[in-house]
């Protein structure tokens, strides 16, 4: 099961476990959930969506908002950060397409810049899931607060989820420390299966987990794999290691117009986000 | 120490807004909204109602009638816009007692009152009509008169501000969509007390204040 499958199934149960939760929808999403009175579709109309959420976070409920990431991130963003930031309340944003989900679609239907979106606004708490499993934690985890909270659901994932939440060391040795976020890990095991770098995992970029962090990398060398724009997370670490001498890799979806359709793993290949290119980019570095 | 007024009345606007000094430039805009807001807060907002200003510009004559009516400490009036003010020269929820919202960038008030009169709550949502050139205004419009929102009542304050005007009338626009519509003096407080409140099952009510620059 996708991990937007199982978000469709939590929202229901959601809906009809706690009265405070209401969904907002702009069309996206609405054929896949049952009908229920505390579902608001308000058509195609996505600066209305994070509009009304804002509205119903006022009168108390808890709003999750969801849809394609360009149209819940990119569209909305002046009203993701004055209707819901500025007003000082919370929604749970939960997206679906990650950087290049939509392969086939376009240009228009990707967004690799949806966290570095977020990351600069204040307050937002950033899920990165890997697995199903863990994108029905964070959600439920997410009903539990008031905060401004973004899920970013993908079909690409990792083969078995990690549990323990934040910064999780998978392995330890001498080389890089390479930290994985959501499903990137999968490759990224792969990649180092016969380097001796440690692997570390997380799901939750933002607040990033700076102490987590210094606690864990004992070398110089850091390794970031990012699902979405390269670099997103450059500063948080360079922060995390100001007082030591360090040296950054970054790799993520490039900042640039990318004008090709074809599969995922198509795309994945090409950003060097593969096994292969992973390993190639470490090997240089 | 907080002042609280509760015996200021219409006739005591004028020497409040006089408080409100410093470099304020709205002027124009904060006066055409002083008698809607009059009538609110003297003749129709109900305990349990909102109130949102979604016209943020110009909020001398919002921030006058909140101290009138006793929301407001009289004395925040003084250092308007001042560094450590709780008034800006858009308002800010989190700042200003009585603020539901806070407003500045044009075409937010209205989405976020569909929203809350979603969940129920009788919403009033003040808008100008410059401020109508913001499609996102149109998204909520559309949806709030598709779904017969009836918690819902825009006041449109028009002084002809929009660089393109709407020729046939702002009121013309809401009814296609469904609304309960209609136009007043902006000066009339009889009028506009009995347009705002005008209850119709089932439609959002848009009442249109003109008011003349």
């Amino acid at each position: 099961m996708t991990m937007r499958a199982r978000f469709y199934e939590a929202a229901a149960q959601a809906l009809e476990r706690d009265e405070r939760v209401a969904l907002v929808l702009a069309d996206i999403g609405v054929s896949q959930l049952p009908r229920h009175p505390r579902i608001f579709n308000v058509g195609i109309r996505e600066q209305l969506m994070i509009g009304v959420a804002a509205g119903l976070a006022l009168e108390g409920y808890r709003p999750v908002v969801h849809s394609y990431t360009p149209f819940l991130v990119e569209r909305p963003y002046e009203q993701v950060k004055l209707d819901l930031g500025h007003q000082d309340v919370g929604a749970v944003l939960v997206s679906y397409g990650a950087s290049y989900d939509a392969s086939r679609e376009g240009r228009t239907h990707q967004a690799p810049e949806d966290v570095a979106l977020l990351s600069a606004l204040p307050g937002w708490t950033i899920h990165v899931p890997g697995h199903p499993d863990e994108a029905e934690h964070l959600f439920a985890r997410a009903l539990e607060t008031d905060d401004r909270v973004y899920i970013r659901l993908s079909d690409e994932q990792n083969h078995a989820r990690v549990d323990g939440g934040g910064l999780v060391v998978l392995r330890e040795g001498e080389g890089p420390f390479v930290l994985a976020v959501g499903p990137t890990l999968g490759e990224t095991l792969a990649a180092t299966a016969d380097l001796d770098v440690s692997v570390a995992y997380l799901a939750t970029v933002r607040p990033f987990p700076c102490e987590a962090l210094r606690a864990s990398v004992r070398g110089t060398d850091v390794v970031l794999v990012e699902p979405y724009l390269a670099g997103t997370s450059s500063a948080e670490i360079s922060a995390a290691l100001s007082d030591r001498p360090h040296r950054l890799l970054a790799l993520g979806v490039p900042n640039a117009e990318f004008r090709h359709y074809g599969d995922p793993h198509e795309h994945r290949a090409a950003h060097g986000l593969d096994a292969a290119g992973i390993r190639a980019s470490i090997e240089r570095f | 120490m907080t002042t609280l007024a509760t015996e200021l009345g219409y006739a005591d606007l004028p020497q409040l807004l006089i408080r409100l000094t410093g470099d304020e430039k709205h002027d124009s805009s904060s006066l055409s909204t002083l008698d809607v807001l009059w009538v609110l807060y003297d003749r129709v907002l109900a305990e349990d109602d909102r109130f949102l200003l979604s016209k943020g510009h110009g909020p001398t004559a919002f921030y006058a009638v909140l101290a009138a009516k006793g929301i407001l400490p009289l004395e925040l009036l003084d250092d308007f816009g001042s560094f450590g003010s709780a008034l800006g020269h858009h308002p800010d929820r989190v700042l200003v007692p009585g603020a539901e919202i806070g407003s500045g960038s044009l075409g937010h008030g209205l989405p976020i009152a569909v929203g809350r009169a979603l969940a129920g709550r009788r919403t009033f949502v003040l808008v100008g009509d410059g401020e109508l050139d913001e499609g996102s205004n149109w998204e909520a419009v559309q949806y709030a008169g598709r779904v017969g929102l009836d918690p819902l009542t825009v006041v449109v304050v028009d002084n002809d501000s929009s660089t393109y005007h709407w020729p046939g009338g702002i009121e013309q626009r809401f009814a296609l969509e469904g609304w309960h519509a209609v136009r007043v003096d902006g000066r009339d407080h009889d009028a506009l007390a009995a347009a705002l409140l005008d209850r119709v099952e089932r439609r959002p009510r848009c009442v249109v204040a003109e008011v003349r620059r």
